[in-house]
Order: structure tokens, then sequence, then C-alpha cells
């Protein structure tokens, strides 16, 4: 199975990555070489395998906690938008999306 | 005292500490030893930011602490963070275009705990861009003292690269710029520039560091560790880096902090030291395979027996890794759109062009490549394919892993099939990702891995020994590389052309 460039178009768009021609072709073979070692992993018998997401539950039960919906942290606010590239009355500013 | 001005650069972290705790040299005194060095080194490419008041204050208040004679296991030592660790006191990039001027409103846990240790902080080190790499070469970002991105150069060949994605951490350890410094490793990312510039580093097993505030490039692997000549610091670092952190990182491990360097020094004879044949495959260039089976031999010397193993999917690993850790990425880094921090565009007609702009203008290279593998493995259709698959041979690796375990104590085999290449010599993206097949299945599985200096190999170039140890055995690990180190001073060797001059390019 190879990619083709429609398929790069549209992962790029669900990836909100805009490339250009040049790097859409250079993409589209560098993704195509990237599968072809990928084919490997097709051909493992993988039945009755229950995946893994936290490598340390391969030997003890790990739980990924979840904590309380309780503010913990202090309003921060000011500081944390000083990195913000734009911001009026302590919102975000972005393009008009409704008209 | 100041007789120890020229060789401070030369202590070990341990005799460091010792002597700022016996008020031999100050901690300001250290710690503008050590920045003279960045400034005086700074061609090498491996600090991207100073700030020396910053820096000279925690060195002035670890004075006043030293004074009162309550210090810290590293009250007063320097260290140096990889800029994927976000700090207040220093902007923080992760090596990106997209974070040019960020600065974090808060620290990361890691830099936190060894600020509450005493170490001080003298600056970031340079890494490929969201810690995607195994050269430095994808850092878009330019070192101190220049004025575009340059390569990070190793030390022992200044034509070559240092490794990566903890390139710059690796440089400043292998040439004296920080006694220690922290890394961090998703598929090798301690233990290959480790390997390549001839230095001692851990990656612990995953969920004992907290990931807090390290910036996310695929979470279910991301770990934190530090990196320093000998495993012996590592050891001082890595206890003061590691425990819980419940409440910020839902991956992390409600285990006690263990201190590591209580085991070193104990025997180690009698010692099963398991040799997977698949790391001694053909990919494996001559020079480090004669490197890694003399350190092999020096192990038996030392009591230890070597026992023949199989890790039969070693070579699954990098599709498997290359699947898993692009999928996770391309999720995490979906936060830099433009709105809330980082880079925006300029130009845009609307909302989606401003994100489609943002991205391109704001990522490199290699970033968009795995942003696209990771997009379209989670994509409609073919999640089950690839990303669920891949998770079921992750189980499979470490299964296999604790198979051999059975049999065995630690396994060792190279961190890296060669030496560290030419800069530029692998310009191609897939020849980079074959070459971390020895230090991806350890990544897959969780466990910690540690390279250590094994000799040299082709050019003069240092080779790296990997051990890899079952979950939290990191004391066991690290006692296996102290006692090693105890015996060969291979750890020892520098660059040549390290005096106080520095190196000419």
């Amino acid at each position: 199975m190879a990619l083709t460039s429609q398929d790069i178009e549209r992962i790029a768009n669900l990836a909100r990555l805009e490339l250009s021609s040049t790097e859409s072709e250079r993409m589209l073979s560098q993704l195509n070489d990237f599968f072809g070692i990928v084919e490997k992993m097709q051909a493992v018998d993988t039945s009755g395998v229950a995946p893994l997401s936290h490598p340390v539950a391969a030997i003890e039960d790990v739980q990924l906690r979840l904590r309380e919906d309780i503010a913990s942290e202090p309003n921060n606010r000011e500081a944390n938008q000083l990195n913000a590239p734009a911001v009026e009355r302590g919102l975000f500013l972005v393009p008009k999306v409704i008209e | 005292m100041t007789s120890h001005s020229t060789d401070l650069h030369d202590l070990s972290v341990s005799a460091l500490a010792e002597q700022l705790r016996t008020r031999q040299v100050s901690a300001v005194e250290t710690a503008q030893h050590f920045l003279n060095r960045a400034k005086a080194q700074h061609t090498l490419g491996a600090y991207v930011a100073l700030n020396e008041e910053a820096t000279l204050a925690q060195a002035r208040a670890a004075d006043a602490q030293l004074a009162t004679g309550n210090a810290g296991t590293l009250t007063g030592v320097p260290i140096a963070h990889k800029d994927i660790f976000v700090t207040r006191d220093f902007p923080t990039t992760a090596g990106s275009k997209m974070l040019a001027g960020y600065r974090s409103p808060f620290d990361a846990t890691v830099v936190t705990r060894l600020a509450e240790a005493g170490a001080v902080t003298l600056g970031k080190l340079n890494c490929d861009e969201f810690a995607m790499g195994s050269a430095n070469e994808n850092s878009a970002v330019a070192p101190l003292g220049f004025d575009a991105p340059a390569p990070v150069r190793n030390p022992w060949d200044l034509s070559r690269v240092p490794g990566g994605s903890s390139g710059g951490s690796a440089v400043a350890v292998a040439a004296r710029l920080a006694p220690a410094v922290t890394g961090t490793d998703t598929g090798g990312s301690i233990r290959q520039p480790a390997s390549f510039c001839g230095i001692t580093g851990i990656k612990p097993t995953y969920g004992r560091a907290s990931r807090y505030g390290m910036i996310a490039f695929a979470s279910s692997l991301d770990q934190a560790g530090p990196m320093a000549r000998s495993a012996e610091d590592c050891a001082l670092l890595l206890s003061a880096m590691c425990g819980p952190d419940l409440d910020r990182d839902s991956t992390s491990l409600d285990r006690p902090v263990e201190n590591f360097g209580a085991t070193l020094g104990n025997d180690i004879a009698g010692l099963r030291i398991g040799v997977p044949a698949e790391f001694f495959g053909d990919g494996l260039s001559v020079d480090v395979r004669a490197a890694v089976d003399a350190a092999l031999q020096e192990y038996v010397k030392l009591g230890a027996k070597l026992v023949p193993i199989a890790l039969p999917r070693t070579e699954l690993s990098i599709p498997v890794y290359y699947i898993l850790a692009p999928a996770e990425a391309s999720s995490n880094l979906s936060r830099f759109d433009g709105v809330k921090f980082g880079h925006r565009a300029k130009d845009y007609v609307d909302l989606v062009d401003m994100y489609k702009k943002t991205r391109a203008e704001g990522f490199g290279d290699e970033v968009k490549r795995r942003i696209m593998i990771g997009a379209y493995v989670l994509s409609e259709g073919y999640y089950d394919a690839y990303y669920l698959q891949a998770q079921k041979i992750r189980r499979m690796i470490a299964d296999d892993f604790q198979a051999a375990f059975q049999h065995c104590d630690v396994i060792a085999g190279p961190a890296a099939p060669t030496v560290a290449w030419q800069l530029g010599a692998k310009s191609d993206p897939l020849a980079n990702y074959l070459a971390d097949i020895y230090t991806l299945p350890a990544s897959l599985a969780g466990l910690p891995g540690l390279s250590l200096p094994a000799g040299f190999g082709a050019g003069g170039m240092p080779v790296g020994l990997q051990l890899i140890g079952n979950y939290f055995r990191e004391g066991q690990l690290l006692n296996a590389a102290h006692r090693f180190q105890q015996a060969t001073d291979f750890h020892l060797r520098q660059p040549a052309g390290l005096g106080p001059q520095g190196l000419a390019l």
C-alpha cells in the first residue's frame, strides 16, 4: 500500500499544516519510505494480545489517576497570558469564527 | 582557597559537593567558573541560554545555606537543563521556532526537585526540536553567541554530531561545561548521546520521574534522567529527580523515592548479564562490537557471568516506536495553534488558515514529518491497523524482556550501532530511525536503561555500553556501571584540548 498525493493533502489538513507543493512531494516520498518498514509490523499475529499503554502495566496493575475536579491552582491569568499572541481584557483573541 | 578555580570543572559532582560543604570553594565561585567556561566554549553550541544574574542569585542562596551547615546533597553544585524542561528563570524553546521568546510561568517538577536539593542552574541546553532527532541537527534555535541555528559539535571530533536529542546536554558534560545535566529519553535520547560523547546517562523506569513541565513529545515513553561523567554522579542526581508527583502527572508512579547511591559498591560477583544476540547482528559496526565485547570481558573479570538471551522482536521495535511516538506527538503538538502561547503567523484569512500557517512556520521538517505520520495512523480507518497493532506488539516486546529477566539480572549491549557520524552525513530521516534500534526496545518496555563509556572505536570516538535493568532496578544498574568505572578509566578520559583556553575550531 502506498500513499498518494491526495492522502498527503488529507493528512496535512487533519494536522492543520500548510505544506508547499515541494514539501508535499518530499513528504509523500519520505512517508512511503517509512511505511515500507512498517509493513513488517502488519505480519505479526497479535490475536489475543492486549494493547500496552503504560509500560509498567506489563508487570503490575497501573491506574491512571484522575484528580478531583476542583481548582487547585491560584488564579495566574495575567502571568499565564503573557505568552499569548493576542489578548484583550483577559481573553485570548482569535479571528472571527461566527458571522 | 582559590587554588581550585582552574580545576573545578574536573571534579566529580560528589567531590564538588564535598568541597562546597567544607567551604573550600564557594557556590558563587563555582557557578562563575562554569559560566565562564560555557561562554568560552560557546562554539560547541551546547548552551542556548544563560541568565547569569539568576544563576549567581541561586549560588548566593546556596552559599548562605552552606554557611548554616544544613546543606542538601547538591547544595551549590551547578547543573544545566535540557531546554525541554520549562523554567521560570530562563527562556524555554524545546529547540523550536514555535516557542521563540516563550517564558514559562512555572518550573518543571524535575527542575524544582533539583533546586530543592540545592543545585544551582547554569542555563539551558540545546536539543532536537521537541526532542525529535538522533543527532541534534534538528534544533531551530541559535546557540549562545550565535545569531542563527548552528551545529552542536561533538567535543571528541568537532566535525561529528553529538547524538540526540539531548545533544547539548551530552556536550556540556563531555566538554566539562557543567558537572552534570538533565536530559530526556523517549527512544534513546539520553543513552545515545551519552554513548557518542563518552559520558554516563540513565533513563529511569517510566513513571519514576515526573513529566510535569517536561514539554511532551510522546507521553507514554518520555522520561527524564541525569547525564554526568560517572554512574556515582548520576545516582546523586537521579535520587533528587525522582519520586511521585501524583497531582501533576497522571502517569507518575506512587513509589517512594530511593537513594540510588546506597547500593553503589555492592559486589557484582555472580551478576548474570544477559547478552541478546539480536544486539550483535549485521548492523553492528566492527569497532563498536570490539569495544562492547571488551567491556563484557571486563565484567567477566569482575565476577559477572554472561548469559546468552533472546529479544526476538528487537527489529520490530523500529516500526512500533515510529508509529506510537509520532501518534502521541501529533496529539501533544496540537496545542501549538497560535492561540494561547507560542508563534502566530502574521497573515491569514480565517481561524483554520491561522492554524495552518502558524504551524507551517513554527515547526521544522522532522516535526512536521512526525505529525503527519501520527495524524495518519490515528485517522479513521487506520487506527486499528497501526496504532493498536503497535501497542499490542509493544506488550509482546515488554513480555520478551520479562522472559529474558528469568535468566539474567541486567542486559548488556551496544547503545548505538556506530560511533558518532559526521555532521550532515545522515540526511535521510529513515537512516536516523534505523540507527535507534538498540535503544528503542527498553523505551517501549519502559525499562531503566543506562549508557556508560566502554572504550573507543573508529576515529578515536567514544563507544557506550548500554545496560538495561528490570523495572525499578535503577540502583542495581547504577552499581553495575559504578563497579565497571572503579575498574576502568574510560569515563575519566577527556577530549584533547579541553584546557582553559578551550577547543580551537
